[in-house]
């Protein structure tokens, strides 16, 4: 967690100075991490000291050096800030505030060093924050920690200084006071460097400078919208967060946290910190900060400590630690803290963690100001003044982020991913128990081990709490994300099926639970005692065997379930509807023929396509040559037309079911057929119906009906199934399910929006019901032009496991092989119908909540219609009563299911898990994506039960929950100024606003009622991976792709700053995909991709990457096919030229920014956060 | 005019008219003395291939409520160019057209011999007629490929521009469109769920803007558009509609084991009314059911799907034992009152070796005038050749069938009508003509009957409204004139107008010269569709006791006899067969429901409902022809007696053709003397019969079950079922004394053995009847 902020700054700032020290120290954490946080904990909080203000980010980056000063000039410095931001730039601050410029001058030089120090880490952070001051500043300072120096001015300064002074303080704002004002300009520094400088180390002290410079300004936007965009930010994290960011609050805050710093922090942060700051820290902030030694943690380590911490791996604490003496404690950073205080541990603990803590406090500058790290940094280290020993604490952990967070500073997922990519692709075992699995993101493969791979099943949790209460505790949900049927990479094997005949599967006796590799045989084999209800059961005769001398049985390798953590049992009638073997599945496309179908080109289209994409391409069972699945054609209008395809017939049947009040299914013989048996049937079928509706003037169709008749089929056919129902508009057609159109845009987002984002009558649910008992799932292609009523026809979707598509304005044409491409990909990945998924656990503890798109008639069993290898379901699991941590906690996902060649099976997956009663083992071993996986959905229901603000607000607060809980109970005693993040949640508070950014959860007026409900759909269903890409998009640069690579270029992070005039870059989140073309790049460049002169040219209306004939052209296709094939749907490309109609739309995605919708951007969101966690820890 | 007999043959031989009674009592008292009613047997269209094509239209009375038509009984003055109406006595001036009229120079319809007369109205439109098929598909495939066939077969007997539908049943109802290339195309319909026109309308997308788009003659095209998806001319559809048929299966849901299939014949024929209710109003259409089980579902559901509940019998019935019945009867009217009303025919033509629900739906065909065929398999010469008859066509190759006839009834004002007894609907006409007592369908002078072939004969019902003081009616003649406009096969619209006119006589005083013009056998047949109609709706016991009584008092006052002398009991000639005729039609199928099926009595009723007089007769009282060496084929009395080892007898029941051989004849022909050259002769006497029997079923329709069986023979309960046992109960009776006394006697001792069965008030009045005789 910090380890990771740290290991960002660490980064930075190890470049910078410390170079070699901080280097270290990142390297440290990436490798150490686990071990390290705790460290970087302690860092933060030595850092914090120091950092406070820059001088943090100094210590940390720059280390030791400035450490300290950064400090100093931090807290100040994002006092300032964030009092300057209000007003205006960071500039304006200065002037405001006469001190301010000095602080800023100071701020400079804590930058300065950092973002000398930056230029090769996190200066950025800083700097960018600092930005304006830190430009000139930096350099200066660069190495020293200066910052510090800052610091203490601007505490001394004013209000306004302090809150500059955070900023600076990292920078090395420990500089001497007098540098705050620079420091916090350390901007300045940062300026110089901005962006880059100290960006990521300084992050911290040098934060607040950078911002002020122009990066800053983003991030920190905040601090620097002093300078630059603060103000705004401020105000952008107070109105969104509801934090209290705004400039107000944040300053009084501030000023308390810091001290009076803290003031001046207020603004920044205000809301956040003022409890704190105001408190103690306030003035003290700034007389600490300065002190915070941040020259002395400057001296120290400086950067190191914090930055090097923090980043070095942020675990690897250890490094940083190491980096700097004391910071090099772990300890160190703890006591540091403390004892630093402010000075002392500013430069010592720095070291440790600097990142949080320093970020902490700078970013709560920066943040609130503009962003949060000025917060943390300047809460910090005022605090951290105010109570000695805290500040050093906080400052560590988060002091990078200064006032005005550098962006860079703060917690980046690219980073993050990259880490685990670094460290963790090759094979993964599960053999462990409770073993976190590599993110999503990491190309890995898995071996079975008796435990299953995690593509079917990830925990938010890999040590699970052992009782209720610790969990509650933590606010972390232990929910499981289970995909039972996702797809396998071709190096792993499909779970192995296992027919033990007529006896059926090996059962507990009492709790049902299948057998599996964590069974004990006891009684030499006779019996076996159950994992997880201890009963004995008797182990059959036929499958009896004996154990060897370590008590397995001789067996097991023979026997999957006896070894493997997923496999398949062939079921036996017992297992069957009514007791008798299930018949193949079926598929029923049902197309609509209406005016508006034939018109766009769909009718066609499916017609054209349906045999050659899709028929031929059926589902089979894994090794057989043809596939089981029969198929059935319907069409419709006003009226139902079925169609007999029997083989024998020379011409297909239409019949034609005109009763829609209460439709029936007209035909048994001959409806569903399988392809080889009534193959020129279909071929003719295929052709007549486009030529027999080509002069349709059906306008109002029907949809209830349809859906009804499609059930009554699957049902008097005795068969699961699912219906492909292509449809185009509103189903108004006088008939069952007839819905009004009830659109009304403007309730989006207000209180009133659950009425439009709920289904508008009954109707579908309950259909969706009956289809549930029939075991129909109705997968829903939307054509629309308008409106729909997604919100009520998705309702069927939901309950019966089905999907949703929607093409909005689609003409054949252009949108057709994206629709085919989905279409196709549906079809293949279909694996199970008519399924159950039963969830087992161990005593102790028991799943009590399902979130997905499934129906449940009672409250174990979930009924899923159909699972494809994309589906996902969420649990949450709780405490009925206590775990053992001696042995541990085991969960058994059991599906029954038909297969796609009709036969029932149960697909069994297992996973072991670890039991602690140490909140630090429940931190190190989280998995954040299946958290944030879960978060979302349970967001979603929260969208249709309650407003969207309580809805943002639960969010937030189980965001800063967790991290309260760490803070409180995991991290080593810090400045409550200070943000401190747990390595493995680094990114929490950053996902956390993604959530609440997402359109499908707080969807403004700009995105229509269909959309909206239509991305709550999805993302109801989404795995883990589709939600990490969904949240968090990818966004990869064109422009400069090396012609010869293969491989998918790096991702940037999403933002605007980090767009380029000259560049062209792909964003995609699984769902939208989008090239954005810069408005100077170079034509040659669109002339080898688009064959037009230039972007102005470019025919967006017909997003389609021509096939030329040149290196550049090939590789663009290929990471846009490549990225493609990644996602579960088909995107559509749009193209954005800069500044043109759709860019706002484009800006959208980039998630780390401020929305138009006035939602927070990351440092704002952080800056919150952190205040809500201060508030808590009070 | 010699005799009576022959005014009488000559009368239905012109005007296809016989009356009870040819002399009519003047006054109401006496008409109602003469027991049995005045009516008469009309039969609207009878051949008459030597009438004279009218092209011009009928000469109507001038009167508003008149509006007779010319015709010969008519006093013409050709000076003043005036014709008085013989109806209403107004004067009417003759239309410009017929100026040149002279004595010598007579338009066809005041020339006597032109009593009945046929006018052509040629600037009606013709529309082609409509041929809808209703065709229940689950049937084995045996019959359902043979009546496949059949309907194959017909289509090249229908005319070319004749439209053509089809609708298939089983569990759902399809509704085929036709000409469709490619993809053969259907609606379908839940057999469950009854339907009205106007959704019938919606669903099919048909008729739309009927209503607003009255006349413009594109839009009206348009408006066709729709429905000639489902009637097409037979010219432009009919390889489609063979290939469809061709591959038409039976239906395809499954039937389990102990139950029916699922039949929708009741939603089905809805679906047909209504489709040619919302397409073709008004237009000849027939609606040909061809149906192989009872209707198990839906509206129209006579039986229930368990196989182990059968179908309703009569003694369910009379035990109000039956739970669909009520029902599905008040579906079947309600739809065969629809089609009535359109002027659309359903015939129904049920094939099965069970009940098929004819009872409930005997409304259908005879309300709109449709056939109602019954047989056992559709894979039967019965059905192939009966069906195939439907569309016979007379000497002008026109078809044998009409279509939405109104048939009015005009009278003197002596004389007033009380009802009719057919296959119509009363179109609820009031006029000066209609009588306050009912018989059959009464308050009306107008009949609607929707289908109507040559044989088609109604039974009027007349009541002499003079009061009894009254003077016989000035010119001693009542007047009755049937106008029968119909839309004939060709499609056009034509008006038949007979005029009868009979002479009036004081019954007080001149009885002789009434009863002198009784006509037994049209007294015979109208008081067999009084009873029958009655027994549709009155306790059956009681319709025989009124046959009885009726009988009885027809005796007591015709009857020529002394008092406590049974055997001087006498009637004169022209009464002798009616006792007789009473005999058996209390014992034929129409009153006896024991051993039928409700089914079989309600076909049976239909047909004696339909047919005219021959016809009639035959069914109340069946013709037994013998075959023997010693001479040539002779009637013989329908008797045990007739039935002789060496004859062969030959029955007509019209239901039924029997060959019956004698025991030694059929031991000869077992022994295959026929087949040796020297026993020629025994040969030609096997093949008399069968060759008569041929004669008789190339005519009839529908074409009767032929029995060729012998004595012992398992269906030889065909004759001796029809026989009168004389010879185990009668010998008490002289017998073989002949005549009419065997007749009577028998009668007599028959109402006596039986009606011990009968409360004692009869058997009293009975009894007391017998004294008197």
């Amino acid at each position: 967690m910090n380890p990771q902020y740290h290991g960002q700054y660490g980064q930075g700032p190890p470049v910078g100075q410390g170079g070699p020290v901080s280097s270290a120290g990142y390297g440290g954490p990436a490798p150490g991490p686990p071990g390290p946080r705790p460290m970087y904990n302690g860092q933060p909080m030595q850092g914090q000291g120091q950092f406070a203000g820059p001088g943090k980010q100094m210590p940390v980056q720059n280390g030791p050096q400035m450490g300290p000063p950064s400090n100093m000039g931090g807290p100040q410095g994002d006092l300032q800030y964030g009092q300057a931001r209000p007003p205006g730039p960071g500039p304006n601050q200065f002037p405001q505030r006469g001190p301010a410029p000095p602080g800023g001058m100071g701020g400079p030089r804590g930058p300065g060093p950092n973002p000398s120090m930056m230029p090769g880490q996190g200066p950025n952070q800083l700097n960018a924050q600092m930005g304006n001051m830190n430009i000139s500043g930096p350099p200066t300072r660069g190495p020293s920690q200066p910052t510090m120096g800052g610091m203490p001015p601007m505490g001394s300064s004013t209000g306004m200084t302090p809150g500059y002074n955070t900023a600076p303080v990292i920078g090395g704002g420990s500089g001497p006071p007098s540098n705050l004002p620079p420091n916090s300009l350390g901007g300045p520094p940062t300026g110089s460097n901005t962006g880059m400088p100290g960006p990521r180390p300084h992050g911290m002290g040098g934060m607040m400078p950078p911002r002020s410079t122009p990066q800053p300004s983003n991030t920190y936007g905040g601090p620097p919208s002093s300078s630059q965009g603060l103000p705004p930010t401020t105000g952008g994290y107070g109105q969104p967060n509801s934090m209290a960011t705004g400039p107000l609050g944040g300053q009084p805050p501030i000023s308390s946290s810091y001290g009076q710093p803290p003031v001046s922090m207020g603004g920044m942060q205000q809301p956040g910190f003022p409890p704190p700051p105001s408190s103690s820290s306030g003035p003290p902030n700034m007389g600490m900060q300065p002190p915070g030694g941040m020259p002395p943690p400057s001296s120290t380590s400086q950067g190191n400590f914090p930055p090097t911490s923090s980043y070095g791996g942020p675990q690897p604490g250890g490094p940083i630690p190491g980096g700097f003496p004391p910071t090099s404690n772990m300890a160190a950073p703890g006591f540091n803290q403390p004892p630093t205080g402010f000075p002392p541990m500013g430069g010592q603990t720095p070291v440790s963690q600097g990142f949080q803590s320093p970020g902490s406090q700078d970013m709560s500058h920066g943040q609130y100001g503009g962003n949060q790290p000025p917060q943390f940094n300047q809460g910090f280290p005022a605090p951290q003044p105010g109570r000695p020993g805290m500040p050093g604490m906080q400052p560590a952990s988060m002091q990078q982020p200064q006032k005005r967070l550098d962006p860079d500073q703060m917690p980046s997922p690219i980073q993050v991913i990259q880490d685990d990519r670094n460290n963790r692709s090759g094979t993964f075992s599960t053999a462990g128990k409770g073993v976190v699995p590599p993110l999503v993101t990491t190309q890995f493969i898995t071996s079975d081990q008796g435990s299953c791979n995690p593509a079917f099943l990830r925990s938010t949790m890999y040590n699970v709490p052992c009782t209720s209460d610790m969990l509650k505790n933590s606010h972390i949900p232990f929910a499981l994300t289970i995909s039972p049927f996702a797809k396998l990479q071709t190096e792993e094997h499909p779970p192995p099926i296992v027919n033990l005949g007529e006896l059926g599967p090996v059962r507990c006796k009492r709790c049902k639970a299948y057998m599996n590799p964590n069974m004990m045989f006891i009684d030499g084999g006779r019996r076996f005692q159950c994992v997880f209800c201890g009963a004995a059961t008797d182990v059959p005769d036929a499958y009896f065997a004996h154990l060897d001398h370590t008590g397995r049985r001789v067996d097991s390798y023979d026997r999957p379930e006896l070894c493997l953590g997923s496999y398949e049992f062939v079921a036996t009638k017992d297992y069957c509807k009514d007791s008798i073997l299930p018949n193949a599945p079926a598929f029923i496309f049902m197309i609509d023929v209406s005016y508006k179908a034939v018109k766009c080109g769909l009718v066609n289209l499916i017609c054209e396509r349906l045999k050659k994409d899709i028929l031929l391409n059926l589902p089979k069972e894994i090794g057989a040559e043809k596939s089981e699945i029969r198929v059935a054609f319907v069409t419709y209008g006003k009226e139902i037309h079925f169609y007999n395809v029997k083989g024998a017939l020379a011409q297909p049947q239409m019949l034609v079911v005109s009763d829609v009040d209460d439709v029936f299914v007209p035909l048994l013989d001959g409806f569903f057929v399988t392809l080889e048996e009534s193959e020129s049937v279909i071929d003719s079928l295929l052709t007549q119906i486009p030529q027999m509706f080509s002069d349709s003037r059906e306008t109002e169709v029907i949809l209830g009906p349809v859906i009804q008749a499609g059930l009554d089929a699957l049902k008097s056919a005795d068969r699961a199934g699912k219906l492909y129902i292509f449809h185009t508009s509103l189903p108004i057609g006088e008939a069952p399910g007839k819905l009004k159109n009830r659109d009304d845009r403007k309730l989006l987002g207000t209180d009133k929006e659950k009425t439009i984002l709920s289904p508008q009558s009954k109707f579908y649910s309950q259909l969706g019901q009956e289809c549930v008992s029939a075991g129909c799932s109705v997968d829903v292609f939307l054509f629309p032009d308008t409106y729909c009523d997604v919100a009520t026809i998705s309702d069927i979707c939901r309950l019966t496991s089905g999907n949703m598509y929607k093409y909005s304005y689609f003409q054949a044409d252009l949108d057709g092989d994206r629709f085919i491409e989905d279409f196709k990909n549906n079809v293949q990945s279909q694996r199970a119908f008519d399924a159950i998924v039963r969830v087992r656990t161990s005593q102790g503890i028991r799943p009590v909540d399902f979130l997905g798109n499934f129906y449940m008639s009672n409250t174990t069993d979930v009924e899923m219609c159909a699972i494809d290898s994309n589906q996902a379901i969420s649990v949450e699991i709780k405490h009925d009563d206590k775990l053992k941590e001696q042995e541990g906690a085991f969960v058994q996902v059991a599906v029954l299911f038909t297969s796609v060649s009709g036969q029932r099976r149960l697909r069994i997956h297992n996973l072991s898990l670890n039991c602690c009663t140490q909140l630090a083992d429940l931190f190190r071993n989280c998995e954040l994506d299946t958290f944030i996986n879960y978060m979302s959905k349970y967001a979603i229901r929260n969208t249709l039960n309650k407003s969207p603000r309580e809805t943002r607000e639960h969010i937030m607060t189980e965001v800063a929950n967790v991290l309260a809980c760490y803070r409180k109970n995991c991290a080593s005693p810090s400045s409550a100024g200070q943000l401190i993040l747990p390595e493995c949640m680094k990114l929490l508070p950053l996902y956390g606003n993604c959530v609440i950014k997402s359109d499908g959860i707080q969807g403004g007026q700009d995105i229509s009622t269909d959309d909206r409900s239509y991305l709550m759909h999805l993302t109801n269903a989404m795995d883990v991976k589709s939600s990490c890409a969904f949240f968090y998009p990818r966004l990869i640069p064109l422009h400069d792709l090396d012609p010869s690579g293969t491989t998918l270029p790096s991702a940037m992070r999403c933002s605007a700053e980090r767009l380029q005039d000259n560049g062209v870059y792909l964003l995609e989140n699984g769902v939208s995909m989008f090239i954005w073309i810069g408005h100077s790049v170079d034509p040659d460049w669109i002339q080898k991709v688009f064959s037009v002169q230039s972007a102005a040219q470019i025919d967006i209306d017909k997003c389609r990457l021509h096939e030329l004939e040149n290196e550049i052209s090939h590789r663009v296709r290929d990471v846009v096919n490549q990225v493609r094939a990644q996602r579960n749907r088909y995107m559509k490309l749009t193209i954005v030229r800069q500044r043109d109609k759709l860019e706002p739309w484009f800006n959208h995605f980039l998630v780390e920014d401020k929305g138009q919708n006035g939602s927070a951007s990351y440092v704002d969101f952080l800056c919150h956060i952190h205040k809500e966690i201060r508030n808590l820890l009070n | 005019m010699a005799t009576y007999q022959e005014f009488i043959q000559q009368n239905e031989d012109r005007d296809g008219v016989r009356f009870s009674w040819n002399v009519w009592p003047s006054s109401r008292l006496e008409a109602t003395r003469m027991v049995v009613p005045l009516g008469a047997l009309y039969t609207p269209i009878k051949e008459r291939p030597d009438l004279p094509p009218i092209q011009y239209d009928p000469v109507l009375c001038t009167r508003p409520t008149c509006r007779a038509i010319l015709n010969p009984y008519c006093q013409v003055d050709y000076r003043a160019k005036i014709w008085s109406c013989n109806f209403c006595f107004q004067r009417n001036p003759f239309p410009p057209q017929y100026a040149a009229i002279t004595e010598q120079h007579q338009p066809a319809e005041i020339i006597p011999q032109f009593s009945t007369i046929e006018y052509t109205i040629t600037r009606a439109t013709c529309a082609p007629p409509v041929y809808l098929i209703v065709l229940d598909t689950c049937m084995d495939d045996d019959d359902l490929q043979a009546v496949k066939e059949s309907l194959q077969m017909s289509l090249s007997l229908l005319p070319p521009n004749a439209l053509i539908g089809l609708i298939t049943y089983g569990k759902m109802v399809q509704l085929h469109e036709l000409g469709c290339e490619g993809c053969s195309k259907s609606y379908v319909f839940r057999g469950t769920k009854d339907l009205n026109a106007k959704q019938i309308q919606d669903m099919l997308g048909i008729g739309k803007g009927a209503t607003s788009a009255q006349g413009r003659g594109q839009q009206q095209q348009q408006q066709q558009l729709p429905s000639n998806r489902f009637l097409q001319p037979v010219h432009k559809c009919d390889f489609s509609l063979t290939d469809l048929l061709g591959e038409l299966q039976r239906d395809p849901w499954p039937v389990a084991q102990g139950k029916r299939p699922l039949r929708s014949t009741g939603v089905a024929l809805s679906i047909a009314v209504g489709l040619l209710e919302c397409t073709f109003p008004n237009t000849g259409a027939r609606i040909m059911l061809f149906m192989g089980g009872a209707c198990t579902q839906g509206p129209g559901m006579v039986v229930g799907e368990e196989l182990k509940f059968p179908i309703r019998s009569h003694h369910d019935i009379e035990k109000d034992n039956c739970k669909y019945m009520k029902k599905a009867m008040k579906h079947y009217e309600g739809l065969a009152n629809r089609a009535a009303s359109n002027g659309h025919v359903i015939d129904i033509y049920s094939c099965a070796l069970d009940q098929t629900g004819l009872h409930e739906m005997k409304f259908c065909s005879r309300y709109t005038g449709g056939h109602m065929v019954m047989g056992d398999s559709f894979n039967t010469s019965l059905f192939k050749q009966t069906f195939q008859r439907v569309f016979s066509k007379d000497a002008k190759s026109e078809f044998k069938m009409a279509f939405g006839a109104t048939l009015e009834v005009k009278t003197s004002r002596e004389l007033k009508v009380s009802g009719a007894i057919g296959p119509c609907v009363s179109l609820g006409v009031k006029s000066s003509s209609v009588a306050d007592t009912e018989m059959g369908l009464g308050g009306t002078c107008q009949w609607k009957m929707c289908g109507l072939y040559p044989n088609t004969t109604l039974a009027f019902f007349f009541e002499v409204v003079n009061q009894h003081n009254a003077p016989i009616p000035q010119g001693g003649r009542g007047y009755i004139q049937f106008i029968s406009q119909y839309q004939h096969s060709s499609g056009q619209r034509r008006v038949r107008v007979t005029t009868v006119a009979r002479n009036w006589a004081d019954a007080s005083t001149n009885i002789q010269h009434i009863s002198a013009g009784f006509d037994q056998e049209a007294a015979a047949v109208l008081m067999a569709r009084t009873a029958v109609f009655r027994a549709e709706t009155d306790d059956g016991p009681d319709v025989l006791r009124w046959l009885d009584r009726m009988l009885i008092r027809l005796c007591q006052k015709f009857g020529d006899y002394h008092r406590d002398d049974q055997n001087s009991f006498r009637f004169s000639e022209n009464f002798s067969l009616y006792p007789q005729f009473m005999f058996h039609l209390r014992r034929s199928q129409f009153l006896q429901v024991f051993n039928n099926s409700p089914d079989e009595t309600s076909y049976y009723r239909h047909m004696l409902n339909i047919e005219d007089l021959t016809q009639s007769l035959i069914m109340i009282q069946p013709i037994l022809y013998a075959y023997s060496f010693s001479g040539t084929p002779e009637p013989v009395l329908l008797d045990t007696s007739s039935i002789q080892p060496d004859r062969i007898l030959l029955m007509d029941t019209f239901f039924q053709i029997v060959i019956y051989h004698g025991e030694t004849i059929s031991q000869w022909r077992q022994q295959k003397y026929q087949d040796l050259p020297e026993y020629e002769n025994f040969k030609q006497l096997l093949q008399a019969p069968v060759d008569d029997a041929q004669e008789i079923l190339q005519t009839r329709f529908p074409m009767p079950r032929y029995i060729d069986t012998e004595a012992g023979g398992s269906q030889a309960r065909f004759l001796l079922s029809r026989v009168n046992p004389t010879q185990t109960h009668n010998n008490m009776y002289a017998y073989g004394s002949g005549g009419a006394g065997v007749s009577i006697y028998i009668v007599i001792w028959w109402l006596s053995s039986h009606s011990v069965l009968f409360s004692n008030i009869i058997m009293s009045f009975i009894y007391s009847n017998i004294c008197l005789l």
